[in-house]
């Protein structure tokens, strides 16, 4: 007699919505890092980046945003995110203080290819932060993406959403 | 074995009556090699003889007794002094006197009990053996010969499925299904994830077997986990009301059925690990523990008297006839 075959029929499913199907992802989420310019004068001069938000997740109060951060923005960010939330955040592109030095032969770190390299890490890094459930939760990212001055001085707090 | 070269010595050969007959199965050794060796189920008798040969024809063979015995014992392997005996019995076969020819002995060891599966695993071995002694002054003439034991058990009256809701909140949300709670060796996972909310973007998703070796009590319980297998499910990234088949042979795999709190030493558990994977390497995994059983095999007419008793006393059979019958259909009456 023949033994038992296994059922391996597929189990039962509900059939997906069209809309959900063909309809737009819930998961969109993108933030480019571009436009570097330097600003002031001699040793005060520093580089400030455009970072610009652009998502349909319900936790971002602004489906698009744009504002304007430098270097020092992003690894006050990085602290914050280390100290308040559980999550391992990702290491920032170099902080380049050879680059800092006197009498170099090249711009040092307002040479063009440096603020490339750095402009593409620092859009690495935002990306693989946001995109986090945990790090999503923490008002200083929120407040780092989409408000127009970064408060230093806030109470850090967990974001609910509504 | 002898002494300085002088003395008698004798070699010990063990060998089973059903050597021609008996099945054998393979298991693994504690190196990882794997070996064939008599098969056995619980009830069986063990019976055999045992050749004594004498090396130096003319010389004496001075001994203490000779004996057998059948042992099934547990080895912990931070604790190799200290073997666990849970079934030993022994058989004399000869009283402590002189042996001037090569001799056999038979013995028999009826319906002996051996309530749980040989297991060799990373941090304990359970194993049956017979061993066979001759008793000197200063050194004994030992030979052992390991066998198999599995234990068999029938189609579980309650299998229900696992059916469960899990997710990070206004990330993530699904609903996973796995056909059985119960699967024999040879089964097929059947299941399912329904994609309720996707607010991550998910590269891909796979299902991992695990399987969890627990040695020891108390503060000192160790738990030694090895992925048995990775099975990719899905590639891409899936959307609201998407669903995800799964089906997974575990016939392809090296797997034991579940073995719990075995003489209060060690435990054997199996789970599923449900882990998705997003576009930064993050992952998100749900483990969920699964029983694994051993399905005798096909009951040929040609079995043995002996096997026959055996499978008298699996659970929930009556008689050897019924472990033929095909399972009852899945309690899970949503197929169409």
């Amino acid at each position: 007699m023949a033994e038992t075959v296994a059922d391996t029929r597929r189990l039962i499913s509900k059939p997906q919505n069209l809309n959900d199907a063909y309809g737009p992802p819930s998961n969109f989420l993108e933030i480019d890092v571009s436009n570097p310019q330097t600003v002031g004068v001699g040793r005060g001069r520093f580089t400030t980046y455009e970072i610009r938000v652009k998502t349909n997740l319900p936790i971002f109060k602004l489906k698009e945003s744009t504002v304007r951060r430098r270097y020092s923005d992003f690894e006050w960010l990085r602290s914050e995110l280390e100290r308040e939330s559980k999550v391992v955040v990702p290491p920032l592109p170099g902080k380049a203080l050879l680059r800092q030095l006197p009498f170099r032969g090249d711009d040092g770190i307002f040479d063009d290819s440096f603020i490339e390299e750095r402009k593409q890490g620092l859009e690495q890094f935002i990306n693989k932060v946001a995109g986090h459930p945990l790090a999503q939760n923490e008002r200083c990212l929120h407040m780092f993406l989409q408000d127009e001055v970064i408060d230093k001085s806030y109470t850090p707090s967990k974001i609910r959403h509504a | 074995m002898s002494f300085f070269g002088f003395g008698q010595s004798a070699e010990l050969e063990l060998v089973l009556s059903d050597a021609e007959s008996r099945r054998r199965a393979e298991h693994k050794t504690e190196e990882g090699k794997k070996e064939k060796y008599f098969l056995f189920y619980d009830g069986e008798t063990v019976s055999g003889r045992v050749t004594l040969t004498l090396k130096h024809p003319n010389k004496r063979l001075e001994h203490q007794g000779i004996k057998v015995e059948f042992i099934g014992q547990i080895e912990l392997y931070y604790d190799r002094g200290n073997h666990h005996e849970f079934v030993s019995l022994v058989k004399d076969l000869a009283r402590p006197g002189e042996f001037t020819q090569s001799q056999t002995f038979d013995f028999e060891f009826t319906h002996v009990e051996k309530p749980y599966e040989s297991y060799t695993g990373q941090n304990v071995k359970l194993r049956y053996f017979l061993r066979a002694t001759v008793s000197r002054r200063l050194n004994d003439v030992v030979k052992e010969m390991d066998i198999v034991v599995h234990t068999l058990s029938t189609y579980p009256e309650l299998n229900s499925s696992i059916k469960m809701e899990v997710g990070i909140e206004d990330c993530l949300h699904i609903e996973f299904e796995y056909n059985k709670s119960k699967y024999h060796l040879k089964d097929v996972i059947v299941g399912k994830i329904y994609f309720l909310l996707v607010r991550i973007k998910i590269k891909h998703m796979e299902i991992d077997i695990i399987k969890r070796e627990t040695t020891g009590t108390g503060p000192n319980v160790y738990h030694e986990n090895d992925t048995i297998a990775k099975y990719e499910i899905m590639d891409g990234a899936p959307v609201r009301g998407e669903s995800i088949p799964i089906r997974l042979f575990l016939a392809g795999y090296e797997l034991t059925p579940t073995m719990r709190d075995i003489n209060k030493k060690f435990s054997v558990r199996y789970y599923l690990n449900l882990v998705l994977i997003d576009e930064e390497e993050r992952r998100y995994f749900k483990q969920q523990e699964v029983v694994l059983w051993r399905k005798g095999d096909i009951v040929r007419k040609s079995m043995s008297h002996q096997a026959a008793i055996a499978s008298q006393r699996f659970e929930g059979t009556s008689s050897y006839a019924e472990a033929r019958t095909p399972s009852q259909p899945a309690e899970n009456n949503s197929r169409q």
